[in-house]
């Protein structure tokens, strides 16, 4: 009977591992499938056409700004931001709060940080419809992800390394630059992943910052149109599946060029953690 | 034993008396040291003196506060909030609670914790961690301070050939042995060693008791022990801890073979803790 009941469950947990990865191989197959016939080097690296024929590079150069933007700004200040919690500031009251408004602001739909966006970004510090109002529409949404997975992976460095470099004579600031930050790298870096995945697969919020316009942005300020709310229009407007699955397959390289290197810098800055 | 328990007691008073006049000097005074942790106390009065160049064990239950009197030695309590601290604790002249230079104190006093706490990094950059925050950068003299600290810990045969490679890597003993190389670099006066053969095997902690006997030479060493033959082992006086008092404080010998306490005794022949 035990047995039996031990099989059961064992199908049940491969019957699990089956469903989500063959979600996932169905999703990625059928994309691959309806887009990989438009994929083509005048198709990635080629100017847009109204008409239909022209390719998607302004969308991926405007794609690219958003995620570096949003990142050089949501980084230093998550990372500083939790640094401060964490290490620095008493656990009391203030900081609890403090932790719980960042735990809700995740929770938070990516259309309403858009509309605070619109009204706050473009229309009262008149940045207009523009890259770097999506991109600061953005770093709100991603801080708060930043902010808690440091948290967590400082959370993680063991009391005694901390004790074991103040002991040695070492100031606060150098026991945390160069103790307690690098054995929390890891973890940091897949927060910034995490990040840069919200960042890339966000579109409600952009549409309502960076607008639609379909041309290579002269600057920051222009506005502009991210691979996500091209992918959108396209099906939206055209319903041209096809189109919309070969943005698809950018997209993901994209992701996973950006995981690799991630993955890659996190090792070598691991080098001493063996 | 035929003695009665005053006849030992005059023995002890004789033999205590003959050795204050060969006695060392005093490295550390510690006078009526209250510690809370928030509203409840884990110190009460504690008054000792620490001889310099000797081992000093603390011995006594789990629980009786002799971790965290060590930990007030180096101001690690510091690192809690709730902790309130009064009395004075004097090391060179010095009442460290009132300079506020801690960095200063806890490169003069230096800790081996219960744990191995190596930091994920090669041996040479554990070793020489301390030195480089104190902002030495000499190659030549890095290398010096490494290799002494790691013969001071007789580790150096075993490593030599390894500095590079991460120190997590070595067994649990070496990675203690290299702890206490760590300390040694930064070359202090006082060595606290907060139960530090608790997490080795015997051979090990053999290793461990053979290396600070020879270390008595150069620093005066604090070691808090649950094992009562290792406190009879190394040390050279021994404190008994109980309920965050001192209850007796004597030569190790004396301690161990006729405490003026009938709690020391019960302790240290194993009757309870």
């Amino acid at each position: 009977m035990r047995k039996l009941k031990d099989n059961l469950l064992l199908t049940l947990l491969w019957f699990a591992a089956f469903l989500t990865v063959a979600v996932l191989v169905t999703i990625v197959g059928y994309i691959f499938y309806k887009g990989m016939g438009l994929i083509s080097f005048n198709f990635i690296f080629g100017d847009y056409s109204p008409s239909g024929d022209g390719g998607i590079w302004p969308m991926v150069v405007t794609t690219i700004y958003t995620i570096a933007i949003s990142l050089i700004i949501a980084t230093p200040v998550g990372i500083l931001a939790a640094v401060y919690l964490q290490e620095y500031a008493k656990q009391g009251k203030l900081v609890r709060l403090i932790r719980f408004a960042t735990e809700s602001l995740t929770g938070i739909p990516s259309i309403i940080y858009g509309l605070f966006g619109a009204v706050f970004f473009v229309t009262t510090l008149k940045l207009g419809m523009s890259i770097i109002s999506a991109s600061l529409t953005l770093t709100i949404i991603v801080l708060p992800v930043i902010i808690r997975t440091t948290e967590e992976s400082l959370k993680t460095v063991p009391r005694t390394y901390r004790e074991g470099s103040l002991a040695l004579g070492t100031t606060k600031l150098q026991t945390l630059y160069k103790v307690i930050l690098p054995s929390a790298m890891p973890g940091i870096l897949s927060g910034l992943i995490l990040s840069m995945g919200r960042i890339i697969g966000e579109s409600a919020a952009i549409f309502l910052t960076a607008g639609t316009v379909a041309a290579m942005p002269s600057s920051i300020f222009s506005s502009a149109r991210t691979l996500t709310v091209h992918s959108f229009l396209v099906t939206q407007e055209a319903g041209d599946i096809e189109l919309a699955a070969a943005i698809g397959i950018v997209l993901i390289v994209i992701i996973l060029i950006l995981n690799f290197s991630a993955t890659f810098i996190s090792k070598k800055l691991n080098k001493a953690d063996y | 034993m035929n003695t009665t328990f005053v006849e030992r007691k005059q023995i002890t008073e004789e033999i205590t008396a003959d050795n204050t006049q060969l006695s060392k000097q005093t490295k550390i005074s510690v006078k009526d040291l209250n510690l809370f942790y928030g509203d409840k106390q884990a110190l009460y009065d504690v008054s000792i003196n620490i001889k310099e160049k000797e081992v000093t064990a603390l011995i006594g239950p789990s629980g009786c506060g002799k971790s965290t009197f060590l930990r007030t030695l180096n101001r690690m309590n510091d690192l809690i909030d709730s902790v309130k601290i009064n009395g004075e604790i004097i090391i060179d002249g010095d009442d460290i609670y009132r300079s506020n230079d801690v960095i200063k104190l806890r490169t003069k006093v230096g800790m081996v914790f219960q744990k191995p706490n190596l930091f994920p990094m090669s041996i040479y950059d554990n070793v020489a961690y301390g030195p480089r925050m104190q902002g030495i950068k000499n190659k030549s003299k890095l290398n010096k301070i490494v290799e002494e600290s790691l013969r001071g810990a007789a580790i150096w045969d075993e490593v030599k050939d390894r500095l590079k490679s991460s120190a997590l890597g070595l067994s649990g003993g070496q990675q203690q042995r290299v702890c206490i190389a760590r300390a040694i670099a930064m070359k202090p006066d006082i060595i606290l060693m907060d139960e530090p053969t608790s997490a080795l095997d015997p051979i090990s902690t053999l290793k461990v008791e053979e290396l600070i006997t020879t270390m008595k030479n150069d620093y005066t060493i604090v070691i808090v022990t649950h094992n009562m033959q290792q406190a009879a082992r190394v040390s050279d006086r021994t404190a008994f801890f109980l309920s965050g008092e001192i209850i007796e404080f004597d030569e190790t010998s004396k301690i161990f073979s006729m405490p003026n306490d009938q709690r020391t005794e019960d302790y240290v022949t194993g009757r309870f803790g």
